[in-house]
């Protein structure tokens, strides 16, 4: 009490006299509010299409394809998007539909498949490398690092004829199993094995553990936020898949949202159904959204951690 | 790189790794040999008989205008791409990581287009674009701008670049703001004290330890607009009109899948194979000054 009654004068003298103190203040309040504008500015610019999105999902189609372009809800959501659910909204050059639903249900498995995929074969390996030592652990090591420098991309055509040959094409397996081969997952468990202790292993080793024992109940224990991480990163990348699915493909019940959403639109004809290709546009970037939303602590490390 | 106290046994290290290396085989190294195998082949007419050509495959690839046309839609695309998003993202992460009120929030509010697949970013935009139906497209119509993605080379090029660009801000986002918060508070109130304003100290103190980070975003961008866009281009454009937003990856993909030109194909393949080597090679080699952080 004193003391804050001793400063007070202080303080205030300080502020009240100096002028550049009090040009300092002035300089970082102004600074304040320019930080809130761009901030604001920036948000606002990342959520306009999907306000117009959202917006549009809820008028009827007659009203989007005549070019009234609504900046506020109709009264249609809950019919556009029982539609695009069930029946699923089409191009019109394009007459075939698959409903939203399945092609989200496709989306899920596939994307928990390659997240989950790519930790436990990844898991696997950076153990063997950092835990053993054999010969060729190096040759190996190495042989997982190049795979970074070949995506998907570049391998498009002969990466196809493998899975045609395998017989693979139109099924969840040849969605997944091509993509799920992990460097940057090998590289970041590696990183984090390499930072336990040796002497966990020593008293493993003392207690009578083998090495599956200590895998199962010190490593996988320890390794738990870090998993979580990478579940996170991965989900969105499985979600995301585009060129793969695309080629893979033909069967329409195992369409993906990503790749279904962009077969809708076509060529983009005025005529489309809009309003139900607006809502699966919100049904399809909705989980991936929430997921960073909601899991924003372990989305950030896993991202800042994985970068390749 | 390698533990002092280690198991023992060379069958159970090899069993675990068997799943990683049976895919990356299968899947990687043996459609990437195919690739370079089949870029010095060249098939006749009927697909009968393969003859080995050489690197004639690459001299065409190099000699015709429209990869030549692609690869610099390419250029301007990627580093307009890369440009416009980590210009973006360190205006944003610089005053995000000002102390003011509600910076939390403001956070969430920026990074969630990252989980956005490039493929519905470009859908996102073209609602708004489109001559038709979206309100900027009618908008610039109506003020007697005619506006048509469709038909116009350079308003499409511009609406991928948005598309693109619009989806990779929350990353570089992300990283600016890591870098930003590592830097010694010290730092800036030295450089407070001596009396440099804001706009100085930025540029002088700011930007220089932020170098790393941005050269490290620099190349994770130009990965990203070259290949990681392929959605964007073929959700929106197919590359059109006349060929004006065709990348070198989308042109992989339409002479490959679409045309069935294997071994032009292939040899543009591995042509883009040795882009990547590169942009890897240079990024890995930054990459030790930007883990310091």
């Amino acid at each position: 009490m004193n003391r804050v009654l001793a400063e007070r004068p202080l303080e205030g003298a300080a502020s009240e006299n100096d002028p550049a103190l009090r040009a300092s203040r002035a300089r970082q309040r102004r600074g304040r509010w320019l930080a809130h504008g761009i901030l604001l500015l920036g948000v606002l610019i990342f959520a306009l299409p999907i306000w117009i999105t959202l917006v549009g999902s809820s008028h009827d189609v007659n009203t989007i394809g005549r070019g009234e372009v609504p900046l506020w809800f109709g009264s249609h959501a809950i019919d556009n998007y029982i539609a695009a659910w069930e029946r699923g909204g089409s191009a019109v050059r394009n007459t075939r539909a698959v409903p939203a639903g399945t092609m989200l249900w496709n989306s899920a498995v596939m994307a928990t498949l390659i997240a989950a995929g790519k930790i436990a074969i990844s898991i696997l390996s950076a153990y063997a490398v950092v835990f053993f030592s054999f010969p060729g652990r190096m040759a190996f090591f190495w042989m997982i690092f190049i795979t970074l420098m070949l995506p998907v991309e570049v391998r498009i055509i002969p990466t196809f004829q493998v899975v045609v040959d395998l017989n693979l094409t139109d099924s969840m397996a040849g969605l997944v199993i091509p993509v799920i081969a992990s460097a940057t997952a090998t590289l970041l468990f590696r990183q984090f094995f390499l930072t336990i202790p040796d002497e966990y292993v020593e008293a493993a080793k003392i207690d009578g553990a083998g090495p599956l024992r200590f895998f199962w109940d010190v490593v996988l224990p320890l390794s738990r936020t870090n998993i979580a991480a990478l579940f996170v990163i991965l989900f969105i990348y499985g979600w995301n898949q585009y060129l793969w699915p695309l080629l893979i493909i033909t069967d329409t019940s195992l369409e993906t949202v990503v790749v279904g959403l962009s077969k809708m639109i076509g060529r983009g004809d005025a005529q489309n159904e809009w309003n139900a290709i607006m809502a699966t546009a919100i049904l399809a970037l909705l989980p991936p959204v929430a997921v960073v939303i909601l899991m924003q602590r372990w989305f950030v490390k896993g991202l800042t951690e994985t970068e390749k | 790189m390698r533990k002092n106290v280690i198991f023992r046994g060379k069958l159970l290290p090899l069993l675990l790794l068997s799943p990683q290396l049976a895919i990356t085989i299968v899947f990687f190294f043996w459609p990437a040999g195919q690739a370079i195998w089949s870029s010095l082949l060249r098939e006749d007419a009927f697909g009968l008989s393969r003859q080995f050509v050489g690197l004639e495959n690459f001299a065409e690839v190099l000699a015709d205008p429209t990869w030549r046309g692609a690869a610099g839609n390419t250029a301007i695309f990627a580093f307009s791409v890369a440009i416009l998003a980590i210009s973006a993202a360190l205006l944003l992460a610089v005053q995000a990581d000002k102390s003011i009120r509600g910076s939390g929030a403001y956070k969430t509010l920026l990074i969630w287009p990252y989980a956005v697949a490039p493929a519905i970013a470009a859908v996102l935009w073209l609602f708004l674009f489109h001559p038709q139906i979206g309100l900027i497209g009618r908008a610039l119509n109506a003020a007697q701008i005619a506006w048509d993605y469709r038909l116009n080379g350079g308003q499409a090029m511009l609406l991928v670049i948005i598309a693109s660009a619009w989806k990779q801000v929350s990353y570089n986002f992300i990283f600016f703001l890591a870098g930003l918060q590592s830097i010694p508070r010290s730092v800036l109130e030295a450089a407070a004290i001596d009396g440099a304003r804001p706009m100085r100290r930025f540029w002088t103190v700011v930007f220089p330890l932020l170098s790393p980070t941005t050269f490290f975003l620099l190349t994770v961008n130009l990965v990203y607009a070259f290949f990681d866009t392929f959605g964007v281009i073929h959700a929106l454009t197919q590359g059109g009109p006349a060929k004006a937003t065709e990348t070198l990856i989308y042109k992989v993909y339409v002479d490959g899948v679409e045309n069935l030109n294997l071994g032009a194909s292939a040899a543009q393949s591995v042509i883009l194979m040795a882009i990547v080597i590169a942009m890897t090679a240079v990024q890995f080699r930054f990459i030790e000054r930007k883990v310091h952080y």
